[in-house]
């Protein structure tokens, strides 16, 4: 009868069973792939935006949003540690045995059963028999144990390569200190102190030195990964550690301050380097330490080390020229405005809050139409939000110089709703100067009602014959055809043509509408030209692309939604440096315990075990060899013929 | 005394006249690159260079086809090199470079001649001639010199275009790949030569020649073969050892899926006359994973290291990382089952199999879908 098993034996049975290690293998695996397919740590509206509300919080309860802080998967962890801790356990005295002992007691009948034995003759008398064959196996490398037997049999067991059995033990506990190494730079600590209300995180948008002490975490934290941006010329002594849908506040045991960030560029303008000149202060440092952090090379301070991570606007100064597209015969007027802050436009029920947000001194675009071409530098861009009264924003990207596109230049604005959408992009002709003024100021003679009347008298006028009613009609009629483009561009034109036009007549009219439209916009282009003193365009296909890049315009400029079209035109940059800083106590853990993986992996790929058995059988003028190893691959089988060859020569040699 | 017979002969008096002559033309190679260039390598490239040095007379020394494969490459590279006078314009113009030695000639020649071998190693295989499957390992061979030329051409010139762009040919996707048929191949080379069969170069062939696809697709459609500076972020001496043993995982990693392929054919008695024994492809499929394994992690620990001085962290959880450990548990499992558990066979061959998908997403998918990819494209 089998003696009962009690339960915590089972329980340890399955913890350090192979089956239970495979499978948390696998569950983390499984697990790990969530996490690269939901993007993780984002901002929680844009779970919102993208999901919806009910499968926000669905995410956010099993803790997919942050999956490798979720609970559950940091208890897959200390199952996979527990697990191999224990294996480890289970095996080890097994395998420091299995690397020392030489089994020098298996008996004659054992080895007859090993599937790699075979017996040799011999003439040889005992004594010699043997000092040969200690002299084959140490040459050999093995190490062995002789032993005579009662029979007077003399048993020479061999073994090599056992410290293979060393590979087990370290891989394992290597597995084991990775772990512990990586559970130290973990932020378990806050983890627990949250749930016990002793910290919270700060989702406020305050000043740092009013974040409370509870969402502080003290300079003696430690391991922690936070970061800080710092404009040129600021200085800083807190980091920020973000959390969720807030952050925490990490207090520095000394002071940063940014006096110069560069950004240099190979000829391509791809960016080459980011380097930040820091000067780091302390009480306790007689000088300033200065320092130079760029990318792969971080500077290291009381055990805190601080990289380049990133870098962003730290407050540049941005002028334009703001045209106001309801406006009938002005330039634009100079606006200016400071990256990441804010200023109104008009008042009462038209009020609107622009929000300077963002600057790019450099974009790299690749704007060849078959996208072939080798992207280039194509200047700075700003993007700016426009708020109404009742809060709905509009995000504007535009351009400051004319982009290259098929050839021809345009001021190009990007437009979009939400941060989820793609912006739609708005493309103004530039003119002949390179500038925005000859669209803009066309664009206010065709919405003129006096210029409508001129331009379609002019272009009347110009027509060959000379039947008085049919060119009032004419005239009339090119009236009606730009006042109705002026209200509503293509759209309103194709509504028209549709409901006057029979259907197989529209694609002709239309083709003839958009041919006097043309006409007549470079009728009014030619006075747009007239009223601000410069000669006339030439009638060449470039200008004639112009006007029809400008109607385009014009049209788009229904769909852009807004009253205004901020155009910049200089700039005085001023950037921020991002960076990271870590304490992280575990790092020569995970690092030691790397090393220590490596040297277990190759030791156990690559050193062989074996173990020989030479039994010497003067009476039966017979020595029987057997061999064996723990793995059971195609090697043994090769040693072991060699080995079985070479002792047949041997024996044969000295016979 | 006859026992002297059987005394295996110490590694150093085993050496050849040759291998003592490759050496020390390695290590003079080396000398004359320290001498010339030390003042713009740092002290982990110094080591690198002279643990080069080491490495390969070491290989050269246990398998003398790669001192020759290594004394091939030097030599043509430094044709190449010289015929460019320091001017990347010869690149076009110079009849040697423009058909045989500019990296994109070299690479194409590469490309041409896996197809062959392949075609070769097949032709052999259902010939089941040893003649026709000799010729197909030296196609083998010498795509892979000129993979290698190509690549050290590519060196050289990235250097030409301007001195702050030049890099190590490792650094972007077309490279890899190139990187990946050349690693990828001489470790079937290895094998061929350890199992002394060459029925298996086919099936080797197919994945090396998925690869030169990709990379004739990435050339002609996407014009990727140009040589790109390096951002910030890779500037570093970590990529000339993180990315060579990553490609020595991928590459063992995808010779076991095949090897595992031709297994699962064998059981269904497809071929099974044609190929070797079903326990030699078990026995191969696990040595290369083994390979694979020990590389990959070494790889991945250099990553994290990497990571460490260039992220601020060695471990982020992100993508590639991630991907990286799943591939590694993956085959994790996979030995636990085949060393503890002694399991053998058709499943373990299946999961091998498998097991190419997910490391091909973690070489590729991540990169494709899981990046941010120009946003620019609505222009």
């Amino acid at each position: 009868m089998k003696a009962p098993i009690s339960l915590s034996q089972r329980v340890y049975e399955l913890l350090s069973s192979m089956r239970f290690a495979v499978s948390l293998l696998t569950l983390l695996g499984v697990a790990s792939i969530i996490g690269t397919v939901l993007k993780q740590n984002e901002p929680y509206t844009n779970y919102i935006v993208k999901f919806g509300q009910f499968w926000f919080e669905l995410f956010e309860m099993l803790g997919l949003l942050d999956v490798y802080h979720a609970a559950w998967f940091l208890l897959i962890l200390l199952f996979l540690v527990v697990s191999t801790t224990l294996c480890v356990i289970r095996n080890a005295p097994l395998m420091v045995k299995e690397w020392q002992v030489y089994k020098e007691h298996a008996t004659e009948k054992s080895l007859r059963l090993f599937g790699h034995q075979v017996s040799l003759a011999t003439t040889q008398p005992a004594a010699a028999l043997q000092t040969q064959l200690s002299d084959f196996l140490s040459t050999e490398r093995y190490t062995f144990k002789t032993r005579q037997q009662d029979n007077g049999d003399v048993l020479i067991a061999a073994k090599l390569g056992t410290h293979q059995r060393l590979g087990y033990i370290f891989t394992h506990v290597a597995i084991v200190v990775i772990c512990f190494g990586g559970l130290l730079d973990g932020n378990l600590p806050f983890k627990v102190q949250e749930l016990l209300g002793w910290k919270k995180i700060e989702t406020r948008d305050i000043s740092s030195r009013k974040v409370p002490a509870e969402s502080r975490l003290g300079v003696d934290n430690l391991s922690f990964r936070a970061n800080m941006t710092l404009p040129e010329g600021e200085r800083d002594n807190v980091a920020f550690v973000r959390v969720r849908d807030g952050y925490l506040v990490q207090d520095l045991p000394f002071t940063v301050a940014l006096k110069d960030f560069r950004i240099e560029h190979y000829a391509t303008g791809m960016p080459k380097s980011f380097e930040s000149d820091i000067v780091i202060t302390d009480p306790e440092l007689a000088k300033p330490i200065e320092a130079t952090i760029r990318v792969n090379h971080p500077y290291t301070y009381k055990g805190i080390a601080i990289y380049q991570s990133d870098f962003q606007d730290g407050g540049s100064e941005l002028k334009f020229k703001l045209w106001d597209l309801a406006a009938s015969n002005q330039d634009g007027f100079d606006v200016d405005g400071v990256v990441s802050q804010k200023g109104s436009l008009g008042d009462g029920a038209q009020k609107m809050t622009v929000e300077f947000n963002e600057f790019r001194q450099f974009n790299i675009l690749n704007l060849s139409a078959d996208g072939k071409g080798k992207p280039h530098n194509v200047g700075p861009n700003t993007t700016l939000k426009l708020r109404n009264a009742s809060g709905q924003a509009r995000e504007y990207m535009s351009y400051m110089q004319p982009l290259q596109l098929d050839g021809r230049s345009y001021f190009v604005s990007g437009m979009r709703e939400t941060v989820q959408d793609e912006f739609k992009y708005l493309r103004i002709p530039a003119d002949d100067a390179l500038e925005i003024n000859g669209f803009m100021h066309l664009r206010q003679t065709l919405r003129n009602e006096q210029a409508i009347r001129d331009i379609a008298s002019q272009v009347a006028k110009q027509m060959p014959g000379d039947n008085a009613p049919l060119k009032a009609q004419f005239e009339q009629s090119l009236q009606h055809l730009l006042v109705t483009f002026k209200q509503g561009g293509y759209s309103e034109l194709s509504r028209i043509i549709e409901s006057a036009v029979p259907k197989d007549q529209r694609e002709q009219a239309a083709q003839t509408y958009l041919k006097l439209l043309n006409r007549a916009a470079l009728q009014g282009y030619q006075m747009s030209r007239a009223q601000r003193q410069l000669p006339p365009a030439p009638e060449t296909q470039e200008t004639a692309m112009f006007i029809q890049d400008s109607l385009n315009a014009m049209n788009d400029l229904f769909f852009y939604g807004t009253p205004y079209y901020f155009q910049l035109k200089n700039y005085t940059l001023k950037q921020a440096s991002g960076f990271q800083l870590t304490r992280s106590p575990g790092q020569n853990w995970v690092y030691f315990g790397s090393v220590m993986l490596v040297l277990g992996i190759f030791a156990m790929f690559y050193i062989k075990e074996r173990r020989l058995w030479l039994l010497i059988k003067p009476a039966q003028q017979e020595v029987l060899l057997a061999m064996s190893s723990n793995r059971k691959n195609m090697d043994l089988d090769q040693d072991f013929a060699r080995v079985q060859q070479q002792l047949t020569a041997l024996l044969q040699a000295t016979a | 005394m006859s026992t002297l017979s059987v005394k295996p002969t110490s590694f150093w008096q085993s050496l050849s006249k040759f291998d003592w002559i490759y050496a020390v033309l390695l290590l003079a190679g080396g000398i004359f690159s320290y001498q010339r260039y030390a003042g713009f390598m740092d002290i982990y490239e110094v080591s690198f260079l002279f643990g080069a040095v080491a490495l390969f007379s070491y290989l050269g020394w246990r398998w003398s086809a790669i001192a020759r494969l290594v004394l091939g490459v030097a030599v043509l590279s430094l044709i190449g090199v010289y015929s460019y006078h320091g001017d990347l314009a010869n690149g076009g113009q110079r009849f040697l470079l423009k058909f045989l030695l500019a990296s994109q000639s070299a690479v194409m020649w590469m490309n041409v001649l896996f197809v062959l071998a392949m075609l070769t190693y097949w032709l052999a295989l259902f010939q089941k001639s040893a003649f026709t499957a000799k010729v197909a390992s030296a196609l083998t061979w010498a795509a892979t010199l000129f993979g290698f030329v190509g690549l050290m051409v590519r060196w050289y010139e990235s250097y030409l275009i301007a001195p702050d762009v030049g890099h190590i040919p490792i650094s972007n996707l077309y490279e890899v790949f190139i990187l990946f048929c050349l690693i990828t191949s001489l470790l079937y080379l290895h094998y061929e030569k350890l199992f002394n069969t060459r029925q298996l170069g086919g099936f080797v062939l197919v994945v090396i020649n998925a690869a030169v696809g990709f990379i004739l697709w990435y050339t002609f459609d996407r014009h990727a073969n140009e040589i790109q500076p390096l951002v910030p972020a890779l500037q570093s001496y970590w990529m000339k050892i993180h990315v060579p043993a990553n490609f020595i995982g991928y590459g063992a990693f995808s010779l076991a899926a095949m090897v595992a392929g031709a297994y699962l054919l064998a059981k269904h008695g497809v071929l099974a006359s044609r190929l070797p024994a079903p326990h030699v492809l078990d026995d191969l499929m696990y040595k290369a994973i083994a390979v694979g394994f020990a590389f990959f992690t070494i790889a991945t620990i250099l990553g994290a290291m990497w990571a460490a001085e260039a992220w601020g962290g060695y471990w982020s959880w992100d993508p590639k990382e991630t991907w990286a450990l799943i591939v590694w548990l993956n085959y994790a499992a996979w030995l636990h089952l085949r060393l503890m558990k002694g399991l053998r066979g058709t499943v373990l061959a299946w999961w091998a199999l498998v097991g190419l998908l997910v490391t091909t997403f973690a070489f590729l998918g991540v990169n494709m879908f899981l990046s941010g990819l120009h946003s620019y494209g609505t222009l």
